[in-house]
């Protein structure tokens, strides 16, 4: 007994695993809340920068209710509106195109494959996620776009549809990621109880794993949508980047992510134009934010039950 | 009836001469992978009854339960030779359905497992499952409330039918889960160590239900418990690596035991 105690002394004592542990702890602690000082930090940013034209040159009316995005006329006019309809229309379709691809390939492989596929299918998906957004908009510029206008007969192939599919297909892999873990973790006793029962396959995803796993789907779903309205690159690339309230899948817009990116680099700091450009980017920031809060909400939701 | 009239009941069902077999393995023989877990396995089930299946872990009395269902080919990779026959009909052969075989026997988990879905919707599951066509609202509900009555869950859920099941407590789970499969009706009721995830006021309750339910259905209950097995069953079967050792009247299994593999078990030299 007496062996095991120390001696005050001993309990001072500070040995280099003391000191390595304190260190890792505080690496840890900064790794930790860097992410909450890098949100803030941009959002401080991109409101600072944002914050001149809010006050001056903007008008709710406009921005809101106007098509024109006219940054460079003599007498400049900065009416957002199409930029979010294109925006929104093009996740639109995005999401008509992902949702039955990823929710399909989620429930084959969480449900149906086994083995060695199972985990050769995983791998491919994370590979597809992976893919650097140019290179979709580079598909979506040269095979799509003559694709569309071949089989379509349309005058340009650059419009709604070509970006609605480039982007459905760039957001399935990470929504088959989510989804896929949605139904794993419906627990086996529930497929087991309904087989007993005499379900079959169908009926035990339609009726029991699917109604278990909603709140996972939705989040993925919203999580599909949030990347949509943030993508980029391959928006720019694929969508015509016309100014315009489409009509059909067929027209061509412009995405307000894809705005910032082509005309940032042309302005100069501090001008109207420029705080224009980051009033957008406090829209698409406070959207994406909303989406992803609602996928946090909807995913703590299930686990509250 | 209580599990106290075991006699009684039994007494009766000798009178009444032999009983027809509700469940019949014949050289049964089952593999997971290249494990054999089941040896030849002869069984007969006596039909409206209760049978206990008793042994030490791995013994293969889960294995043989979940045989009569077909549930075990649900993990893959298994093999299974020789017949089980349910009423009379062979459920190996190449032409069963397996929806078929599943609503002429039920099962109930070790772990009580209600489906995530109101307690109403639980109740109906099964009955959707095997039937064409849509029923009326008041046939459900009809069913919902003699399905809750019979297991004597009526009183306590009435109100609240529409609750998820899985909030209710374990006791009240596992009489759910012999609720739901009354509604269609089956001919066996496979049990495996019902009780086991239960404290033992519920255990008496439902070991309570299940005999109250004999006569009516047959039931093949596994158990780890031998009390239970020789306060609540009719007839016993004691299993040791995979081999049927000795199937007799419970009390008799219990007081002159046939083999002294099953006299060791039952005094506790192992298991």
């Amino acid at each position: 007994m007496s062996e095991n105690t120390l001696a005050p002394s001993q309990l001072d004592q500070r040995d280099a695993s003391w000191y390595v542990d304190k260190l890792v702890q505080i690496l840890m602690f900064v790794g930790g809340i860097s992410a909450i000082i890098f949100i803030i930090g941009i959002f401080v940013f991109i409101t600072k920068e944002g914050l001149g034209f809010l006050f001056e040159g903007f008008s709710f009316t406009e921005f809101f209710g106007s098509i024109n995005w006219r940054p460079t006329s003599a007498n400049p006019t900065y009416g957002a509106l199409a930029l979010i309809v294109g925006t929104a229309s093009v996740t639109g379709v995005a999401m008509l195109v992902a949702i039955p691809f990823s929710l399909g390939a989620a429930v084959y492989i969480s449900e149906f494959a086994t083995g060695r596929t199972k985990e050769t299918l995983k791998v491919l998906v994370e590979l597809l996620a992976a893919i650097p957004s140019v290179v979709w908009g580079f598909i979506g510029m040269s095979i799509m776009n003559e694709f569309i206008i071949e089989v379509f007969d349309v005058p340009i192939g650059l419009n709604v549809l070509n970006a609605g599919i480039i982007l459905g297909l760039m957001a399935a892999p990470i929504m088959t990621t989510i989804a896929e873990d949605a139904l794993k973790a419906v627990p086996d006793r529930y497929r087991e109880a309904a087989e007993a029962m005499g379900a079959t396959r169908w009926q035990i995803i339609r009726q029991v794993i699917m109604p278990a796993a909603k709140n996972g789907l939705v989040s993925a779903v919203l999580l599909g949508v949030g990347r949509g309205f943030g993508e980029t690159m391959a928006v720019l690339m694929a969508s015509g980047h016309a100014i315009n309230i489409p009509t059909s899948p067929f027209d061509s817009v412009r995405a307000l992510t894809a705005t910032i990116a082509a005309e940032l680099g042309e302005t100069a700091q501090g001008s109207e134009h420029y705080g224009a450009l980051f009033a957008l980017g406090i829209l698409l920031f406070i959207i994406t934010f909303i989406i992803n809060l609602a996928a946090d909400l909807v995913v703590r939701g299930i686990r509250k039950k | 009836m209580t599990p106290s009239n075991t006699e009684t009941g039994l007494d009766e069902m000798r009178t009444d001469g032999d009983p027809h077999i509700a469940v019949r393995t014949d050289k049964l023989n089952f593999w997971y992978g290249d494990f054999q877990a089941l040896f030849d396995v002869d069984f007969d089930v006596k039909a409206g009854i209760v049978t206990s299946l008793i042994g030490p872990s791995g013994c293969g009395k889960s294995t043989l339960l979940r045989c009569v269902n077909r549930i075990n080919e649900r993990i893959g990779n298994v093999r299974t030779e020789g017949k089980v026959e349910v009423l009379g009909h062979d459920i190996y052969a190449p032409e069963v359905d397996l929806t078929q075989v599943r609503s002429q026997v039920g099962m109930v988990f070790q772990r009580p497992n209600p489906l995530p879905i109101s307690i109403r919707k639980n109740i109906l599951f099964a009955h959707g499952l095997h039937t064409q066509g849509k029923t009326s609202k008041s046939d459900e509900e009809a069913i919902v409330e003699s399905a809750l009555r019979e297991v004597l869950l009526w009183d306590d859920v009435k109100d609240r039918l529409d609750r998820v099941a899985t909030d209710l407590s374990l006791e009240q789970q596992q009489k759910l889960c012999i609720a739901r499969l009354l509604p269609v009706k089956p001919a066996v009721l496979l049990m495996d160590e019902p009780c086991s995830a239960l404290d033992p006021k519920a255990t008496t309750a439902v070991e309570e239900l299940i005999w109250n339910l004999r006569g009516d259905y047959t039931i093949l209950i596994v158990t780890h418990n031998m009390a239970q097995a020789r306060r609540a069953s009719d007839e016993c079967a004691f299993m040791l690596l995979g081999k049927m050792v000795e199937h007799r009247r419970t009390e008799d299994l219990f007081l002159t035991p046939g083999s002294q593999q099953t006299a060791d078990y039952i005094e506790g030299r192992y298991g």
